[in-house]
């Protein structure tokens, strides 16, 4: 890097001393040091390439087996001589449960966000924030275990309850009666995982909300509600659906507490109470012990790409938003 | 600012005047100044100034207060639609189910609050104070399943440990009719496994993170740009897909087999995006006024990082890596393809199957044995013992200490990246440098 001194040339002095230039000349130890970490950072750059390449020439041989009826098809399906593997119903499985785990997550997360931003007493504020964190690091497979030992059962009844009263609702409809192990009861489970991933942005797009317009509504006479509505939430917006993006791409992926959960059936089916439903990271997960099954290793890898991209261009996206809200919220009066 | 804040800073409503004597038998006079002479100009002696006496302003009327005929309010509308919601539920329409009776509860006991509170309020208090109720309790919502789950997971394990055979024995020997099943099998075996794999991925992924770290934030540069976004978007990686990856990459093309070595390169795979970024925000906070002195002094700019930079962040650094730990030791779903998970004890990780923690979870729970469920539920308690370990560690860490060893208290946003490295992207990006 060259540190540029270029004074502007001073008309009224003629002859003053010319403005040095001076140029840093890196030393043998500095150029290695520099290499090395440029490296490093390449090696990530790299790393990203191989895991989506590696994947998609290893789940090639799938794909030129099934061609796109991979993406039509739901399970193993016999065409014609040899068998196939159609990605479809796990796809739709996959969007269900993040749909769910959204309808569950995303408000509840919101509110723990405000809660945490606006309502807790700043004594215990901090541990409180310490204590959502906390729910962040606690592994997938210990929320699964839970979600089959404790929350299953609960929730077998209000889907009962829901399948009973509210079947008019399309999703609510059953035609098969057992109702654990469903669609409903994974995405809850993911929900609650994904609440702390999305109440921690949100409360820190909460946080930035300029503190002059939140007092200039109180000042007005606005309640806390009014204050929150009017300044906060507009303010926060941008990073909210980031976030709650970002939450998305973590529900599409959960493994392994959907795994515990989900029976595991190919088929494509709207109602998400009842037995049965996959997710593509459920299949792989699942799947991949059974050796010489209908499913290859391939099919698998195949998936395992798909989920790849899926996430990706949702993370990618999501952060794009958070940060762009995060700049543009930064104006404070 | 809050509302408490604004009230904290006049919290009696009192008005402190100064008042002569004087002006105390006419309390219509004139204003006077501080000082007790009179504000006219006309000559008259200087009085002493009394004492100042306090004078109280009217209660203001505070909206987001709360007292004890709010609570009542709150108690009346939780009993109330108890009532309303049990003869509704149970015995005019018979229905059934105990999640669905507390939702029904709940949206009741809001109504009424709502209700109860406009009775003698604003009908916006009474929205606001519907919201606030709505807000504080779904949080707390939250924080009771995180200590539910805490609790429940030891309260299901500890009463049947058989804590010498948990820490020295495997399952090798597992017979489902075997009485003492308890005792003669305990987790060991997957305890070494995640020991193992951890080590070897920090041993691999941290110097890898701390030197993309250096890269982002000291060294900068061609493409930093693009490998922070690249960091940002393998932070999202799905920890299956850092599974199939390496088995696709190494295990299907023989170049290694089943293994913990292979389970720590897939763990590596997502600890190096977590660790980078917190790294990388640690180092952004070391004053820059430091670096500028050691290249003053003549340092070349490997030994400013080296001794100037890399130590200043160090308790970072170190709350960095153990959460990253903490993120990757409850990792199942990379190690069903790469370690494959195995009963018996392998210390070494560069041969054959070996067990770990969550994999044992994974596979004992799976099958229909009672006491191969309780083993899980043991595991279950050792593996968040040590996430809870690592958390509080790293709490721990990321308070900076003050001179002379004594910790000072940290402020409020001073460990927001605690959560970070389980937050899929960076919170903040180079553009709000």
């Amino acid at each position: 890097m060259a540190i540029d001194l270029d004074l502007p040339p001073r008309q009224s002095e003629p002859a003053g001393p010319t403005p040095i230039t001076i140029t840093r000349d890196y030393s043998t130890p500095d150029k290695v040091f520099r290499r090395g970490v440029q490296a490093s950072g390449l090696g990530v750059f790299l790393l990203l390439v191989a895991i989506g390449s590696f994947l998609a020439w290893s789940g090639w041989p799938a794909f030129q087996t099934a061609g796109w009826g991979f993406f039509t098809h739901s399970g193993p399906v016999q065409i014609g001589s040899h068998a196939n593997f159609g990605v479809l119903a796990s796809l739709t499985g996959t969007v269900e449960v993040a749909f769910v785990a959204m309808i569950f997550g995303a408000p509840i997360a919101i509110c723990t966000a405000l809660f945490l931003s606006e309502y807790a007493p700043l004594k215990t504020r901090r541990s409180l924030i310490a204590m959502i964190d906390l729910a962040a690091a606690i592994p997938s497979i210990i929320f699964g275990l839970w979600a089959f030992f404790e929350l299953q059962p609960n929730v077998v009844g209000l889907s009962t309850w829901l399948s009973r009263h509210l079947a008019f609702v399309p999703f609510f409809k059953v035609s098969s009666p057992p109702l654990n192990a469903s669609i409903f009861i994974a995405g809850m489970v993911v929900g609650i995982m994904i609440v702390p991933i999305v109440a921690s942005i949100c409360r820190e797009v909460f946080s930035l909300a300029p503190a002059g317009e939140r007092e200039a509504a109180l000042a007005l006479g606005a309640s806390r509600w009014q204050m929150i509505r009017t300044v906060v939430l507009p303010f926060g917006r941008g990073g909210m659906i980031g976030a709650i993006m970002l939450g998305l791409g973590r529900a599409l992926e959960e493994t392994i507490a959907v795994s515990i959960i989900l029976a595991g059936s190919y088929k494509v089916t709207g109602q998400i109470l009842q037995h049965g439903g996959s997710t593509i990271s459920q299949l792989i997960a699942i799947n991949f012990n059974q050796s010489g099954g209908a499913l290859g290793v391939h099919d698998l890898l195949l998936c395992g790409f798909v989920l790849f991209l899926l996430t990706l261009v949702i993370n990618l996206a999501a952060s794009a938003i958070v940060n762009r809200s995060r700049s543009g919220a930064g104006v404070d009066l | 600012m809050t509302p408490d804040a604004i009230t904290q800073t006049a919290p009696e409503g009192v008005l402190v005047t100064t008042t002569s004597a004087s002006t105390q038998s006419a309390p219509t006079h004139r204003p006077q100044r501080a000082d007790g002479t009179p504000a006219g100009d006309s000559p008259q002696p200087p009085v002493p100034p009394a004492p100042p006496t306090p004078r109280r302003l009217p209660t203001p009327i505070r909206p987001s207060a709360f007292g004890a005929d709010d609570l009542l309010v709150l108690v009346g509308a939780a009993i109330s639609s108890l009532c309303l919601v049990w003869i509704v539920f149970y015995q005019l329409t018979s229905l059934s189910g105990g999640l669905g009776f507390l939702i029904c509860w709940y949206l009741v006991f809001l109504g009424l609050t709502w209700f109860g509170t406009a009775q003698f309020v604003e009908r916006q208090v009474a929205t606001d104070r519907v919201v606030a109720v709505v807000v504080v309790s779904a949080a707390m919502l939250m924080v009771g399943i995180i200590i539910f789950i805490v609790g429940w997971v030891t309260y299901k394990a500890v009463p049947t440990i058989h804590w010498s055979a948990l820490f020295t024995k495997d399952q090798k020997v597992f017979q489902a009719a075997d009485p003492n099943a308890l005792s003669n099998n305990g987790v060991f075996h997957a305890i070494i496994g995640t020991f193992e794999q951890v080590m070897l991925a920090v041993l691999m992924g941290v110097p890898f993170a701390v030197a993309t770290a250096i890269y982002l934030n000291e060294v900068r540069g061609f493409g930093s740009r693009t490998v922070r976004t690249v960091v940002t978007a393998m932070s999202g990686t799905p920890s299956v897909v850092a599974g199939v990856f390496i088995y696709s990459m190494l295990i299907l093309t023989h170049v290694l087999n089943y293994s913990g070595f292979a389970a720590s390169l897939a763990l590596v795979v997502i600890l190096l995006p977590s660790v980078t970024r917190v790294v990388e925000e640690v180092l952004r906070v070391v004053p820059s006024g430091l670096r500028e002195a050691s290249q003053a002094l003549g340092a070349p700019e490997w030994r400013t990082v080296w001794s100037v930079v890399l130590p200043t962040a160090r308790s970072g650094v170190v709350t960095a890596v153990l959460l990253g730990v903490a993120r990757i030791v409850g990792e199942t779903a990379p190690l069903l393809f790469t370690a494959f998970g195995s009963q018996v004890i392998n210390w070494n990780a560069f041969s054959k199957d070996q067990g770990a923690l969550p994999l044992v979870i994974w596979s004992d729970v799976r099958q229909a044995q009672p006491v191969l469920i309780d083993l899980a539920f043991q595991a279950a308690f050792v593996l968040m013992a040590l996430v809870l370990i690592l958390f509080v560690l790293a709490r721990l860490f990321s308070r900076p200490r003050g001179r002379g060893g004594k910790r000072r208290k940290a402020r409020p946003d001073e460990d927001d990246f605690m959560a970070r490295i389980f937050i899929p992207v960076p919170i903040e990006e180079s553009e709000s440098r």
